[in-house]
């Protein structure tokens, strides 16, 4: 079929099943937004190209789906960049369609270009740039291939706007060959010998979860293998959710902010089994300190994650869906009782440290903290919203004190860390789970970034519930200075005469402020319950720290306590 | 130590940056790197020297090389038998009176000499990078003006192609 180039990338959308992209048009992108119009194509327009990323990536994040964005070239590819680097950072899927002035302008410095194929090389699973029309379908049937198989991540499609405008004949490839790439999907049975005969003779294993489980949807399988074997298991941040934080075996999140039973088990286990994990460093805290009794299981479908930050004497390599069925099949020669005696006094010891050193907080005070409210907005939810945070304080106080019961219900930029990301994220994530309360927890910095995409989500009347934890400081910033630089806050303060519920007000949100301790309850049921939008301004004391923590330098089970 | 890495790639523009662009980004320290068309018109072949501590570096240069979706595979050459070059132009000052010892340095090495003028030679010399690094040393005496190197290229002995190894 005779099409323009233009009308090709909306018939491939069509064929890879997308059901909305997130875009800002501009100059070289105008030839494929007017065939977005005479298509009709569902399209979101948020007011920054970043939050137009962001969007794509809540989208994804939530749906398992691949999220498409597109912006314009120069400053639209450019503004993308964040969005990018993020989604890079936690391995989720995205397609970005970006334009680029036309080939004969290419190289000469031409209005609105910027090379964001060499700007992007280090922040994306692949790109490309397209020279010729006719190459443009088989270009974007392998880049939804590649962003969704294997390892996900972001795949970017720089096309110069002539190639727009030029007809081909069209034709869908019902393939992709990519001799440099053949994602491993099965892995090598033997493996899982090794990893039986290692947990036979543990006395104290541990599961150490992450957000491979989430991007393979296999927290199901997870679940059957802890209650089978009785192993207590810990999280990242990234893995929170995949198992239900009530499960007596689970002991919430390891790390710089994480559990005293988490952290203490990380150190004294004698078989870590690291599951769709990176080792990042904010879980490890001083590497030769982490999990030094243990011997190290890895599970992961990169085979460049394992022993890239933490040394694994066993590697499973394989995509989870198809490693841990292997695994939970192989723990069946064993029954189920004989392994739930044999780590029983372990897991005995864990829940004495859980109910030693709870997490916990101030009770006595006459101020809003931030931890009840979170664990009010959880009880009102009955812990089934799909939380999106931003990050800092707020993201950790999320992680610690919203029991997480599903997988994709926690959605944070874990690997980047990326400030502004929670406000997007959650218009993206609403967008693709309509009939799911929708829940941003940001902090007063974080909101202020991409505070623009208010006006998004009134206009499309999206019912997110947006949770501003107003210190009118940055506050992880400023704990930090407090505890490592002698409380100088060097430009961590943001006190203003601005005022977020008019700002939210005036983009067409309703909103109140909460300043009331005995208000909480009403504020944000009223808030949650509401039909469309809304937004609260919580004003919580700026010194509120986040704890445990674990100083940077320092072993896990070297924490400072809390409460 | 030193590794020898044969990186396969597909012909495409770009590819180098990428390879070298990763090596460089993940922190590995790189002695040289190479890059040239091969006997298939669609596959270039790069020849990394790569300076690893230990194996566990050795292995993340090699898996994160292999992520990049251009790569179509990477070989290591070390310890294997096989045959490795680099390729010197070097420019010596030689006036009239010591451009006989000159030449006959370069005979002893087997090198050539591909352009002479009053002050100067252009001695060409092919070979393992020790008897390069040998030659520019004798030379030095007379004064170096320019030296150019290509850095390691390297092929397995043997009747395989390293695609098949």
């Amino acid at each position: 079929m005779k099409m323009t180039g233009a009308q090709a990338i909306i018939e491939c959308l069509k064929k890879e099943d997308v059901q909305v992209v997130f875009g800002y048009p501009g100059g070289s992108v105008l030839t494929l937004y007017d065939a977005l119009y005479m298509s009709g194509f569902p399209h979101v327009l948020p007011r920054h190209e970043q939050g137009a990323i962001h969007a794509a990536d809540g989208y994804a994040r939530a749906t398992g789906k691949v999220g498409v964005c597109m912006a314009t070239s120069g400053p639209g590819a450019t503004n993308l960049i964040t969005g990018i680097a993020t989604a890079y950072m936690d391995s989720i899927p995205l397609v970005l369609i970006t334009g680029q002035v036309a080939v004969s302008f290419l190289g000469r410095d031409s209005f609105q270009e910027a090379d964001i194929r060499g700007i992007t090389t280090p922040i994306t699973k692949h790109n490309y740039l397209v020279r010729d029309v006719r190459d443009l379908p088989k270009i974007v049937k392998e880049a939804f291939y590649i962003a969704r198989t294997g390892r996900p991540g972001p795949v970017l499609i720089d096309i110069p706007k002539n190639i727009f405008a030029e007809e081909i004949d069209f034709e869908y490839p019902a393939e992709v060959n990519l001799r440099g790439y053949t994602p491993i999907c099965e892995g090598d049975s033997q493996t899982m010998n090794a990893v039986f005969d290692e947990l036979k003779f543990a006395k104290k294993p541990l599961f150490f979860i992450g957000g491979g489980l989430n991007l393979s949807d296999t927290s199901e399988i997870m679940q059957k293998i802890i209650a089978y074997t009785g192993v207590p298991t810990v999280s990242s941040l990234m893995g929170l959710g995949c198992i239900s934080s009530d499960d007596p075996h689970f002991f919430g999140m390891i790390g710089m902010h994480g559990t005293y039973a988490g952290n203490m088990s990380t150190t004294e286990t004698d078989l870590l089994i690291g599951i769709g994990v990176r080792f990042d460093d904010r879980v490890t805290g001083r590497l030769d300190q982490f999990a030094s009794n243990a011997k190290i299981v890895h599970f992961d479908i990169d085979p460049a994650e394992i022993n890239k930050n933490v040394r694994a004497n066993i590697r499973v390599i394989g995509d989870l869906r198809w490693t841990l069925e292997k695994f939970y099949q192989k723990l069946q020669e064993k029954p189920a009782k004989e392994w739930q005696d044999q780590f029983k006094p372990w897991l005995e010891k864990l829940s004495g440290w859980k109910k030693e050193k709870p997490l916990t907080y101030k009770k006595d005070t006459d101020e809003i903290l931030p931890q009840p409210v979170i664990e009010k907005i959880c009880e009102i939810t009955e812990g089934n919203a799909v939380i999106v945070t931003d990050v800092g304080q707020n993201q950790m106080w999320t992680a610690q004190f919203y029991g997480f019961k599903h997988p994709r219900s926690l959605l944070t930029s874990g690997g980047l860390g990326t400030m502004g990301y929670g406000l997007p994220a959650s218009m993206g994530a609403q967008v693709g789970k309509p009939n799911k309360k929708v829940i941003c927890i940001c902090g007063d910095g974080g909101f202020m970034m991409n505070c623009q995409e208010l006006m998004t989500i009134a206009d499309l009347n999206l019912p997110v519930k947006v949770m501003i934890l107003n210190n009118q400081s940055l506050g992880m910033v400023a704990q930090w200075q407090r505890e490592f630089y002698n409380s100088h806050y060097a430009h961590s303060c943001m006190r203003t005469k601005a005022d977020f519920v008019e700002i939210a007000r005036a983009m067409g949100v309703p909103a109140v402020r909460l300043d009331k301790k005995e208000e909480i309850e009403a504020v944000l049921k009223k808030a949650i319950f509401s039909e469309g939008p809304f937004l609260v301004d919580i004003r919580i004391p700026e010194e509120e720290d986040v704890l445990p923590m674990v100083p940077t330098g320092a072993g896990l089970n070297q924490m400072i306590l809390g409460g | 130590m030193k590794h020898t890495l044969v990186v396969l790639v597909e012909n495409k523009p770009g590819v180098l940056t990428h390879v070298s662009g990763l090596i460089s980004r993940r922190n590995f320290n790189i002695e040289s790197i190479n890059a040239g068309y091969t006997e298939e018109a669609d596959m270039s072949r790069i020849t990394i020297e790569v300076d690893a501590d230990d194996e566990y570096e050795l292995e993340q240069v090699v898996n994160q090389l292999s992520k990049l979706i251009d790569v179509i595979k990477i070989i290591d050459l070390t310890g294997k038998d096989r045959v490795h070059r680099d390729l010197a132009l070097i420019k010596v000052k030689a006036s009239p009176e010591n451009r006989a010892e000159i030449v006959n340095l370069a005979e002893i090495f087997r090198a050539h000499i591909v352009d002479v003028n009053k002050e100067t030679m252009i001695i060409e010399l092919t070979g393992e990078d020790v008897k390069i690094d040998a030659i520019c040393e004798l030379l030095d005496d007379y004064g170096i003006i320019e030296i150019v190197r290509t850095g390691k290229i390297a092929i397995c002995r043997g009747p395989k192609a390293a695609k098949d190894l």
